[in-house]
């Protein structure tokens, strides 16, 4: 058992990518996980040898982790909504030329400069590609300071099994709010690199090149194909998810992040009062979960999605579903949260009541 | 001793044809071998276009230094885009104008190896300002090739940061005006103002001799990021016959009659003591 800590959303991922044994951050400041870029700054460089640099501007960092992850090193780097908008072309670069790399996404409300609560309105963004082309990140959905933490390590293991940049998408609130951590024990640095990464010419082997330009159609289609496949052994093997009450229930709650938590209590209320609701939360939102919402469909009288967006995820509730029940929406926006009191109030005017507005 | 000129040199070769029957050929009368770090593969730039003699005399001084595998250079979008299907070095290949912040994180993780971005002027003075300023300003211990031919080139004739007042592109149609287009980006000053930056020199390779002295200059700049003095930038002030309509001929003699007047060759900054 590791280290039991008090720690800010923020602070704990950046332990956490210390302790995983990270060789390179790049950032740039932006509210709200700017904590991120100081922790590192205070801490990393003495304890590992990690290199800790702050960028001119998001863009720049994007392109600082393609170079350093293109050497084959673990990397990573984190902002919130308009700054991984800035990032949306590095990512599409990183993904083509399969990178690994993790970055964080503390989403703040929009658009635009927005807000600096939280929000979960970068959900498209994240789970559908976000840059331009075909492809897509893994993306973590942590609801827990200790979740910041897990899917720090998780995340690198992801992203260097699939050769994939993978985003861990937490909000504004995760990120600041504290709470008690385990934090696991500190990993060593790599000291070995995969033979693609570009750390020199090695005697009597082919020169690595890092590229995703590939002029010729026939030969870009199959990289096309080749990344498809790749997100389908991915949507295979690391789905992630947690039920809860799903036995029993005639209803479901379902929502990402810190809101499936707000979800949780909202249950426990809701069966105070006779309904029998169950929760189910995505902890992969790429890959969808979308089996489990299938299997439990023709058992449910509904499902209603919590967001704080206008309604994202819930478009993937309902391709899974595919009709078999009602999935509903309720959700707040521009940095607002949605109380477990809303949400019971919500859910009893939809399906007890029958109003639709 | 007056430098001569690409007209004169012609004028040269044209009056001493060579001739195929001599020796030249037998090993031990070998003055010249290509560099064994270029790939000997046909390239896809336009004939006489400079990039190919850039490409080679870069490729020289690493297989001189004997650094073939120490060095990891970065490409940039434009026509040397394909730069890593020449060079036989570890390679990335950059978004457009990122190259100075891709190895900048390449060399801040491995900063005992040698970094170098090769960038065109769209690439390096317009879209990838910042990252070019600022990587310069961190001092990034790097060296940027940086290949001004003020036209941007892989897209057919656009205007660039670099193109010269009146000239013609496809975009200014009746030449560059600028009061309406801007001034042309003396991109290579502007960075030598910086403390961040060890060494910034300005070269052509229109003629046997400037390509030398260019070639002199990328060795002199490797050394210095040996020696961790930071952020040095050799610019190679050349010519575009497709783009500028011109045969290579008249390109060159461009280059000489008014990209040079407009962009003196020599060192802009050279470290103390240097």
């Amino acid at each position: 058992m590791g280290d039991l800590k008090l720690m800010k959303g923020n602070e704990a991922l950046s332990e956490a990518m210390i302790r995983a044994g990270c060789d390179a951050y790049f950032g740039y400041p932006i509210t709200p996980q700017s904590e991120v870029l100081e922790y590192l700054a205070r801490e990393a460089s003495a304890r590992t040898g990690m290199v800790v640099l702050q960028a001119e501007s998001e863009v720049a960092a994007i392109n600082m982790i393609y170079g350093a992850a293109g050497a084959g090193r673990r990397v990573m780097t984190t902002s919130s909504s308009p700054g991984i908008s800035l990032m949306q072309e590095g990512l599409s670069y990183i993904a083509s030329a399969e990178l690994p790399c993790l970055l964080a996404n503390v989403v703040r409300g929009g658009p635009g400069l927005g807000t600096i609560q939280p929000s979960q309105a970068d959900y498209f963004q994240s789970v559908k590609g976000g840059g331009h082309g075909d492809y897509k990140l893994i993306v973590l959905a942590p609801s827990s300071v200790q979740e910041m933490v897990d899917f720090v390590k998780l995340g690198f293991e992801l992203g260097e099994k699939y050769r994939n940049p993978v985003m861990i998408l937490t909000d504004g609130a995760i990120g600041q709010m504290m709470e008690k951590v385990v934090l696991f024990e500190q990993m060593p640095r790599k000291t070995e690199f995969p033979d693609w990464a570009t750390t020199g010419k090695k005697p009597g082997k082919d020169r690595n090149y890092i590229t995703s330009l590939h002029i010729q159609s026939e030969k870009m289609e199959e990289i096309n194909l080749r990344l498809q496949a790749k997100y389908k052994e991915i949507e295979k093997n690391e789905i992630r998810y947690q039920t809860v009450n799903l036995e029993d229930a005639e209803y479901v709650f379902t929502g990402f992040g810190l809101v499936a938590r707000i979800c949780i209590k909202a249950m426990e209320m809701a069966r105070a009062k006779g309904y029998k609701v169950g929760v189910i939360r995505p902890i992969t939102v790429f890959p969808f979960p979308t089996q489990v919402y299938a299997d439990v469909a023709p058992q449910l009288k509904g499902i209603l999605d919590v967001e704080m967006n206008a309604g994202q995820m819930v478009e993937d509730v309902r391709l899974s579903v595919n009709g078999a029940t009602k999935v509903e929406f309720y959700g707040r926006m521009g940095g607002m949260i949605p109380s477990p009191e809303e949400i019971l109030e919500n859910f009893e005017r939809i399906y007890i009541k029958g109003e639709t507005k | 001793m007056s430098e001569r000129t690409y007209v004169d040199i012609e004028a040269e070769l044209t009056d001493q044809p060579i001739n195929f029957d001599e020796d030249i050929c037998l090993a031990e009368n070998v003055v010249y071998i290509k560099p064994q770090t270029l790939i000997d593969v046909p390239m896809h730039y336009c004939p006489g276009c400079g990039h190919s003699t850039a490409h080679k005399i870069l490729m020289e001084v690493v297989d001189e230094m004997g650094i073939q595998e120490e060095i990891i250079g970065v490409a940039p979008v434009g026509c040397s885009v394909f730069a890593y299907h020449y060079m036989n070095v570890d390679m990335q290949e950059a978004a457009h104008g990122r190259a100075c912040a891709v190895a900048t994180g390449i060399k801040r993780i491995m900063p005992e190896k040698y970094v170098f971005t090769y960038q065109g002027d769209g690439d390096l003075a317009a879209i990838g300002t910042a990252e070019t300023v600022h990587a310069a300003n961190r001092g990034e211990n790097i060296l940027v090739v940086f290949i001004n031919n003020g036209i941007y080139g892989m897209t057919s004739g656009q205007m660039a940061p670099t193109t010269l007042p009146g000239m013609v592109t496809t975009t200014s149609p009746y030449g560059r005006d600028v009061k309406t287009q801007g001034y042309p980006l003396y991109i290579s000053n502007l960075l030598a103002n910086l403390p961040g930056v060890a060494y910034v020199s300005r070269h052509s390779v229109h003629t046997p001799n400037n390509v030398r002295k260019a070639k002199k200059s990328i060795a002199k700049a490797l050394e210095y990021q040996k020696q961790g003095l930071g952020f040095c930038m050799v610019e190679i002030v050349t010519n575009c016959p497709s783009n500028w309509k011109m045969t290579p001929k008249q390109s060159n003699q461009f280059v000489e009659e008014k990209m040079i007047p407009f962009y003196p060759l020599g060192d802009i900054k050279v470290p103390e003591g240097k």
